[in-house]
């Protein structure tokens, strides 16, 4: 029983930025049930007693010393940019704002 | 559909027929050394681009380490918004693509905000108490600068290209959301300004932030919504983003109340979605409609481990936080003598903090107050300064005083050393010394001076003997002239009377 529908699949595509044609729409909603029924399976063994863990080491408050370190020079923070102007990366137009 | 949009309703028509309902989240930029999640610095105006890292760009492979200070700030807030302080929480990636955004995610907290089920009592100018019920302040990093080129005035309309800036991407926010706050009625867009006013103080209290509204310290996005009855469900809002002065806050409440009820009026139903407030114009206009473009996909950031703050630390920083800006402006203003007007002046023009160092310096409240709310005043606003910003410090205001008190120098006397201590020209004392601004209080000099004068208008003279003491104006006019300004005026009337009786 398919549970991601093609549908879902061009959405989340959408929101991401992927440019899916539809034969990959298609055996991606495929691909993506398999790992939901799987991952249904975990909830399934998931009770209330087992914490929800979003890392695999069991670390809690691992800070760093508010100490300014040394910036990237501008130049190398630059060196990846398609176009820079006055220090500043240049982006095109951007159409709307947040 | 019809696209002109409905008159704006009179704000007291509308809220004789509209119960607003209003919701505010506030972003404060903590004032951390260094970046959320990197070493980079967070100093205020550097050149472009020179204070990022790999990590503030988003480079591959760049992993986030978390500012400790920068958590104990966030809970130093959570508590004197009488939050409750998770035991554990997480920090979560919100997806979304803009160029300020360089990770294509920002790091945030979504279902599980450092701090939270907190209230804060907020006083508004007439003396009345609203409390505003705190939801939650979760930790969360600001984005890159966009600086947009071709427009006409740097805005989006007709850029050609956009310039982005990373200095700022990075530098740790704690994000403040209220509850809905319901029941205010017509205070409504006061209760949002003093909301705003009562957190920047705290910021300031807590020393966690320089929380300046024009260096954008503290952000607000205000929530409207209007409904028929207090009874009735809550009617579908708007959200103003980035309302960056007090201000501009009530302005922006006040209108969108009016637009809504505008547009409730006309049989339309309101827009969910973000709206832009112009500062220029003082309207607010329709932004990104809430859609897909809300759908951030958060997921729990697997590059942090949970923060998970022990009671112990919790207690140690609670038994760290200072006095709370309202107690401590009722403390202040019962030993200082003020009335309700002159604490709300003193307030308003962020003078607390410089009074209370020129009390400390000697000087008495009254004359503090006086100073820093009439002349400097003044002068602050001519230079289009803060007053803090000012080339005087409280320890100088104080001795100016004690020079005034201890007879060396009248008020216009004053004023002149005051202006040479503004020039730079030293303190209070090398100013007199300097520009020789003492009082005349040598009764020779005056004695003689008076006679001078006496002698340049007999017929003043004969008044004064004849009982009519109006005359006396002059004769002290013409003495204060011959001693540029530097006699006692009650000392020279005194001389003035002793030498027409014995004349």
């Amino acid at each position: 029983m398919s549970t991601i529908s093609r549908e879902e699949v061009a959405r989340l595509a959408g929101l991401a930025r992927i440019d899916l044609t539809e034969s990959e729409l298609t055996r991606l909603a495929g691909e993506l049930d398999v790992i939901v029924d799987s991952v249904a399976k975990v909830s399934e063994i998931a009770t209330d007693d087992v914490a929800a863990t979003s890392h695999p080491l069991p670390l809690t408050n691992v800070f760093r010393a508010d100490v300014p370190e040394e910036p990237l020079p501008v130049a190398d923070a630059l060196a990846g940019a398609p176009s820079a102007e006055g220090g500043r990366f240049a982006v095109p137009q951007i159409l709307e704002e947040d | 559909m019809s696209t002109t949009t409905p008159p704006l309703v009179d704000y007291d028509d509308a809220l004789a027929r509209f119960d607003p309902v209003i919701g505010i989240e506030v972003h404060v930029e903590l004032g951390t050394a260094t970046k959320m999640f990197d070493g980079a610095s967070t100093e205020f105006g550097a050149e472009p681009n020179t204070q990022v890292t790999p990590v503030s760009l988003g480079l591959p492979g760049a992993l986030p380490a978390l500012n400790g200070k920068a958590v104990e700030s966030a809970i130093k807030i959570g508590l004197a918004l009488n939050c409750e302080i998770a035991e554990l929480c997480r920090f979560a990636r919100k997806n979304y693509f803009y160029p300020d955004v360089p990770k294509n995610f920002q790091t945030s907290q979504y279902d599980e905000p450092i701090a939270f089920d907190g209230w804060i009592d907020i006083e508004l100018d007439d003396g009345e108490v609203v409390r505003v019920e705190i939801e939650r302040a979760h930790m969360e990093e600001d984005a890159g600068k966009n600086t947009h080129v071709g427009g006409a005035t740097g805005r989006i309309h007709g850029a050609e290209y956009s310039l982005v800036d990373y200095n700022r991407a990075g530098i740790p926010l704690v994000e403040i959301v209220t509850r809905p706050i319901t029941g205010v009625g017509e205070r409504a867009p006061e209760v949002a300004r003093a909301y705003v006013q009562t957190l920047r103080d705290i910021f300031r209290a807590l020393d966690v932030s320089e929380a300046r509204m024009e260096r954008g310290n503290v952000r607000a996005d205000v929530n409207v919504s209007l409904r028929a009855t207090p009874e009735a469900p809550l009617g579908t809002r708007t959200e103003t983003k980035n309302v960056n002065s007090f201000r501009s806050v009530e302005r922006a409440v006040r209108h969108e109340i009016s637009r809504q009820a505008g547009v409730l009026d006309a049989g339309r139903t309101v827009t969910q979605e973000t709206r832009h407030w112009h500062e220029d114009t003082g309207v607010t206009t329709a932004g990104r409609v809430k859609s897909d473009a809300e759908d951030y996909r958060y997921f729990p950031e697997p590059d942090l481990v949970p923060v998970a703050p022990s009671r112990a630390w919790v207690e140690e920083i609670r038994a760290t936080l200072p006095e709370m800006p309202v107690a401590r402006r009722r403390r202040l203003q019962t030993e200082w003598g003020y009335a309700d007007a002159e604490m709300r002046d003193v307030v308003n023009a962020g003078a607390i903090e410089l009074i209370e160092a020129t009390v400390a310096a000697g000087a008495a409240p009254a004359a503090a107050r006086k100073w820093w709310m009439g002349e400097l005043a003044r002068t602050a606003k001519t230079e289009g300064v803060e007053l803090a910003d000012l080339p005087v410090t409280p320890e100088q205001i104080g001795q100016l005083q004690q020079l005034v008190d201890a007879g060396r120098v009248n008020d216009k006397l004053a004023r002149q050393v005051l202006s040479g201590v503004l020039a730079g020209e030293g303190s209070p004392e090398e100013v007199v010394t300097a520009r020789g601004l003492e009082v005349v209080s040598d009764d020779g000099a005056l004695v003689a001076a008076v006679d001078e004068a006496l002698a340049a208008q007999p017929d003043v003279v004969e008044k004064i003997r004849g009982g009519n003491q109006g005359p006396i104006g002059a004769i002290i006019g013409a003495v204060m002239k011959a001693t540029r300004g530097q006699a006692d005026a009650g000392r020279v009337r005194e001389i003035v009377l002793e030498r027409v009786q014995q004349g």
